[in-house]
């Protein structure tokens, strides 16, 4: 029988790393969640030009 | 991209592979013929009169008077309004000088040789701290001080370093970082260890006890002696890596307190430009971010070869007096450089980061796809003429600068 991650999920205490937005984590730590901040963004800032000059040139 | 890769990694190699030995001291006219009458050098990119910040049009009136060219400081700010002086970036004349970064034909400048490539680089002496010309200090003390050091300090360091053949600096760097030194906005241990170095030969070569006594106080009360020297030593290793045609490496980064400029590699000497940055810093008692000026001087090419805001993990102690967290945190600084960097310099590594190299090599590409612009340690000048230093903080470069210059090496390699 499959075991229901999500129930584990929902009973035992979380772990979370949060990749992004640092709000999410903030959120989680304000209520005592354990939590890893991962900073990350799109690349050039999300400029399609810029990302698609970047893929070209080899970064 | 194979053709920048390897574009690249011939910057790398020249940048490790450069030998910089402090070798002299001589005036300003001999060392760059093209410096004439009533030519002044400045710190960062091109800017007219017209666009200067408050300490530069100070410096520019206080040098002005120190030359010779106008009887006193309204005169000199009349007389640069009227176009009656050529203003030029240092960078144009193999030349680096920090905040305002005057330079001017009487003055003495300290020469830096790269060994490897024979290309010379220059920077005038530290003036100490306090009201002095740099932060745009231009009174009758900062003056007579730039007069000394013309006319007694200069020389006398000049004779001495051409009578011990000169002071290999790469060693002298490398020593330094495992000391605490990031060789930006802390230089206790360089300026310490070049003091140890130049005190047996100034003694044996000084006119008179008076006048060693005089030199030996004057590098001593100052932390920052060695800023200078790690200035034109970085404008030495840089040079040579200057016009390999599709290298993204930033080759210089300056500012004039107006305008922030970087040089890359393979788009030769043209300027990317944009609004300088205010830092985030600390201020001396009874100065407050109102009475600041933005960003300004040559001395970010310490950055550029790795040193400063990249070395911050070296240097705890600077952390704080720049205001940029606590001593724990300083070692983040360096890592997050390393992601903008290509390489690690072999030689100069961070004992308590296990030896790390410092980040070596700001990739434009990597600046633009991370969104991580390189990190600055810097003093911060008062906004108005004649007043000086009033903190000390921590700034980014404009992520503008390097989104145009990404432009202009994509176009020189015809992509689009």
């Amino acid at each position: 029988m499959t075991k229901d991650l999500t129930q584990d999920l929902l009973h035992e205490p979380l772990s979370v790393i949060n990749i992004g937005l640092e709000g999410f984590c903030a959120e989680l730590k304000a209520q005592r969640v354990e939590v890893i901040q991962v900073n990350w963004a799109p690349p050039a800032g999300g400029d399609p030009r810029l990302a698609d000059l970047l893929a070209k040139l080899g970064s | 991209m194979q053709r920048i890769e390897k574009a690249n990694q011939k910057a790398i190699d020249r940048m490790v592979a450069g030998d910089p030995v402090l070798v002299d001291v001589i005036p300003a006219a001999r060392a760059i013929p093209a410096l004439k009458d009533r030519m002044i050098l400045h710190a960062g990119p091109p800017i007219e009169w017209g666009r200067m910040c408050g300490p530069m049009r100070g410096a520019i009136m206080g040098i002005a008077v120190f030359e010779g060219w106008a009887d006193d400081l309204a005169e000199a700010e009349s007389m640069a309004a009227a176009g009656e002086f050529e203003f030029h970036p240092n960078h144009h004349f193999d030349a680096v000088g920090p905040m305002t970064g005057m330079t001017t034909f009487s003055q003495p400048l300290m020469v830096v040789e790269n060994a490897t490539y024979g290309n010379r680089a220059y920077c005038a002496i530290n003036e100490g701290l306090g009201k002095v010309m740099r932060f745009g200090g231009n009174d009758a003390e900062v003056l007579e001080r730039l007069c000394w050091l013309r006319d007694d300090f200069g020389p006398s360091l000049g004779r001495a370093l051409r009578h011990m053949d000169g002071l290999p600096l790469k060693s002298l760097v490398a020593r330094g970082l495992t000391m605490g030194d990031e060789m930006h906005q802390r230089n206790v241990a360089c300026s310490g260890l070049t003091l140890r170095a130049l005190s047996p030969v100034l003694a044996a070569t000084s006119d008179t006890n008076e006048a060693l006594a005089k030199a030996l106080a004057f590098m001593g009360d100052n932390d920052q002696f060695f800023l200078n020297i790690a200035m034109a030593m970085g404008k030495s290793i840089m040079d040579p890596v200057r016009d390999i045609e599709g290298a993204s490496v930033v080759t210089a980064m300056c500012r004039n307190g107006t305008d922030f400029g970087i040089r890359v590699s393979g788009t030769g000497d043209a300027w990317f430009t944009s609004p300088v940055e205010m830092p985030a810093g600390l201020y001396f008692p009874g100065f407050t971010e109102k009475d600041a000026n933005p960003d300004m001087g040559d001395s970010t090419i310490v950055e550029t070869i790795g040193l400063g805001g990249f070395a911050m993990g070296a240097a705890p102690a600077v952390a704080g007096f720049v205001g940029a967290g606590a001593a724990s945190e300083a070692g983040h600084y360096t890592r997050t450089m390393s992601e903008i960097a290509i390489a690690e310099n072999p030689e100069w590594t961070i004992p308590s980061m296990d030896y790390l190299g410092v980040p070596t090599g700001i990739d434009i590409r990597l600046v633009v796809e991370t969104g991580l612009a390189p990190t600055i340690n810097t003093g911060i000048a008062h906004r108005e003429p004649g007043v000086g230093q009033v903190g000390a903080g921590v700034v980014r470069a404009p992520m503008a600068c390097f989104e145009k210059a990404l432009l202009a090496l994509a176009a020189s390699l015809g992509v689009s």
